[in-house]
């Protein structure tokens, strides 16, 4: 069953809720790192929101999605709780990857969240094995694999798409184009104007929509997803949409102007879709200042919940590289749980060390 | 001892090659587990490029033996996929050489996913390939890669000396829900051997097999190196007394068994066809001084490939092979 419909109103509602948690989320995050609270790398999804929204709109709970480096807005659009994000953020135990993924990693295999990825054109392979799974055992999902402009340009890429498409899987690729590729503009990583033109080579459907529209999004991927459990095979669809910021939090952008994102913020997808809600009548202001401040609330409990969540014990630095732990990891795991000797654990505490066994 | 105590544990064997002996292992698994499905490049109707596959795709069909395009990061990518929710794809990936062309998706993905994801994932993916010189096959069809997977975290890596081995660590690999490299040497897939038939028969992850008893001097010999070792021991019999261990799982490394053996022999030689410098010699190597140096006798002698890649002419590939002759020089060095 799906989380939420934008055929229904209280669908479209959620939809609304979930682009707006999104920005809060992500622009507390921003300001979180911007103040030194959050180690590492953030990449944030604000201006996008409405391709993450429209594409779980369009998917059943337990449709599999594939992500990016820019993995917030998929986390939450696929229902995943601000609350272990944030404190994934921070690196805390309590965090979905008990501190060892961080902004780049929040995954949740059984939410149907098969990782944020640190690897530019990664998730597709990734994606294309989940359909491969779901048509193998016959399951009634589809996977869908998120990725942006740059990763087009990406060999792996090309590979999970023809693979998909010559075994009929149900995958969707969803490019997020948000017109760069890290600092480069999309002209100068591809000689074609739509990269849904891709498409062509597979011999599938590749269509270009607003990703700055949560319906287009959805009814693309609505209709993909049927295609996909037709048993049709996979669809190309190429949102564009645009991200406010930049690549990483703290890039000084000094490759495009202020003027430029100020044209596509008149576009902004939460603004345009709850300027729509309301002349349809299924919102008003008041209430859509009610939902702010209900997500304000929920992003400042988030915060608070990482604030306090426990940092992992050192000896956690050693769980979860196998199932089956080898007792090369073991030993370490366990001079870090006991410490008895500074936390870490070589080998040779085994031998004649005093000579005395010495062969001849 | 484990090779031994299996072996007499064991009800039936049967002789067969280590090719056979695989591809028993591959038809139990995929009979046992229904999550089984082999995929690669011509490993269906073609039967693989090396004849591993056989007549599986006949008996399995095209769902569960599955041929695919040439593209190695997409597959081994649509294998980390598929793992991660929950099938067991056994990728054959044709030759080793190829990992280069997939190692995005075995070392970002593969290895890394389940502790990126704080274990909210389970990675039960064999991939199976071959190594080794001999064929001359030249430089892309011939190296020997399985220090680098065994020394990636998040990977296990194992590599059969006989055919008991090489179904028994098969098996072992694909019941595994860790991801598991098989690295079969591509010239000793004829070799022959007794292999138990008993279906639920498994050579366990990190468990070495002592394949012949010895007093004076210990030869750690993996894949071609283990046949040839045994007959270099047999050659020099009641000269010297040769130890031979097949270490079977590189990663994880039982320790333990070649360390014992050390300490009885005082004397260490580690047969391994991969290049010398930063390897799988170096890794047992190490084990062995952390835990055994005050029982060692005599220097370390390491046998491999002097850092070269395998070139093509007869007379060329045989110079930098290592062979059991390598392994009988470095025996009567150090005794």
């Amino acid at each position: 069953m799906a989380d939420f419909d934008l055929e229904s109103a209280e669908g479209r509602l959620e939809a609304l809720r979930r682009m707006v948690t999104i920005r809060a989320f992500d622009e507390e995050a921003g300001d979180r790192f911007a103040d030194g609270e959050i180690p590492g790398f953030v990449h944030l999804y604000i201006g996008e929101e409405a391709v993450g929204v429209g594409t779980c709109a369009a998917l059943e709970s337990d449709d599999y999605i594939a992500s990016t480096h820019r993995g917030h807005g998929h986390c939450i659009a696929k229902g995943l709780d601000p609350k272990l994000m944030m404190a994934e953020l921070y690196g805390k135990a309590d965090g979905y990857c008990n501190g060892k993924g961080g902004s780049m990693h929040i995954a949740d295999v059984d939410a149907g969240m098969l990782g944020a990825n640190g690897i530019v054109g990664a998730g597709p392979p990734l994606a294309t094995g989940a359909a491969l799974t779901i048509d193998y055992q016959d399951r009634d999902q589809v996977a869908v694999s998120f990725c942006g402009d740059g990763a087009v340009a990406q060999g792996q890429v090309h590979e999970a798409i023809n693979l998909a498409a010559t075994w009929d899987l149900p995958a969707v690729f969803v490019v997020e184009n948000n017109g760069y590729g890290e600092a480069t503009p999309l002209d100068k990583q591809h000689n074609v104007e739509n990269l849904s033109d891709t498409a062509q080579a597979y011999d599938i459907p590749g269509l270009t929509v607003d990703g700055m529209d949560v319906t287009a999004v959805a009814e693309a991927v609505a209709e993909a997803r049927a295609r996909a459990r037709a048993g049709d095979g996979p669809t190309f669809i190429e949102a564009k949409t645009y991200r406010y910021r930049g690549h990483y939090e703290g890039d000084e952008e000094p490759y495009r102007d202020a003027d430029e994102i100020e044209r596509w913020k008149d576009r902004d997808p939460i603004e345009s879709f709850k300027r729509r809600l309301i002349d349809r009548g299924e919102l008003t202001e008041d209430e859509f200042d009610d939902l702010q401040a209900e997500v304000d609330a929920i992003i400042e409990e988030a915060c608070a919940y990482a604030e306090e969540a426990p940092a992992p014990s050192p000896a956690e630095a050693y769980d979860d590289m196998f199932v089956d732990t080898p007792p090369e990891i073991e030993r370490f795991a366990e001079a870090a749980r006991t410490q008895t000797d500074g936390g870490r654990a070589g080998y040779g505490s085994g031998d004649d060390t005093d000579g005395d066994h010495r062969g001849d | 001892m484990m090779a031994q105590t299996e072996l007499e544990r064991a009800e039936e064997t049967e002789t067969m090659t280590v090719r056979e002996a695989i591809r028993l292992a591959l038809r139990e698994e995929l009979e046992r587990d229904e999550d089984v499905y082999l995929m690669g490049e011509d490993v269906g109707l073609f039967g693989g490029v090396l004849e591993v596959t056989g007549d599986l795709y006949e008996d399995f069909g095209e769902e569960r033996v599955r041929d695919t395009p040439i593209s190695e990061a997409g597959f081994m990518g649509a294998a980390t996929g598929s793992a991660a929710t929950g099938a067991r794809p056994v990728v054959e990936l044709m030759f080793s050489d190829f990992a280069g062309v997939s190692m995005e998706q075995i070392m970002n993905q593969m290895a890394k996913m389940r502790y990126m994801f704080g274990g909210k994932a389970e990675m039960p993916v064999t991939v199976r390939t071959t190594e080794g010189g001999g064929m001359g096959a030249a430089s892309q069809h011939s190296g020997t890669i399985h220090s680098w997977i065994a020394h990636f975290p998040g990977l296990k890596a194992v590599a059969p000396g006989t055919p008991e081995s090489a179904k028994g660590l098969t098996k072992a690999a694909i019941r595994s829900d860790d991801p598991v490299f098989v690295f079969e040497n591509k010239m000793i897939y004829e070799q022959r051997g007794e292999v138990p038939t008993d279906e639920d028969f498994v050579a366990p992850l990190g468990a070495a097999a002592v394949e012949r008893e010895g007093e004076d001097v210990t030869v750690v010999a993996t894949q071609r190196l283990v046949g040839e070792s045994l007959e270099t021991a047999d050659d020099l019999a009641g000269d010297v007394s040769v130890e031979v261990i097949d270490p079977r799982s590189l990663y994880p490394l039982d320790t333990e068994t070649i360390v014992e053996s050390v300490r009885k022999t005082g004397r260490l030689i580690v047969a391994d066809e991969s290049p010398l410098s930063y390897g799988t010699h170096a890794e047992i190597v190490a084990r062995v001084q952390e835990e055994a140096f005050f029982s060692l006798d005599a220097p370390i002698q390491r046998v491999g490939t002097p850092d070269t890649h395998i070139p093509f002419s007869p007379t060329l590939e045989q110079e930098v092979l290592p062979s059991g002759d390598d392994v009988r020089d470095a025996i009567d060095l150090l005794t």
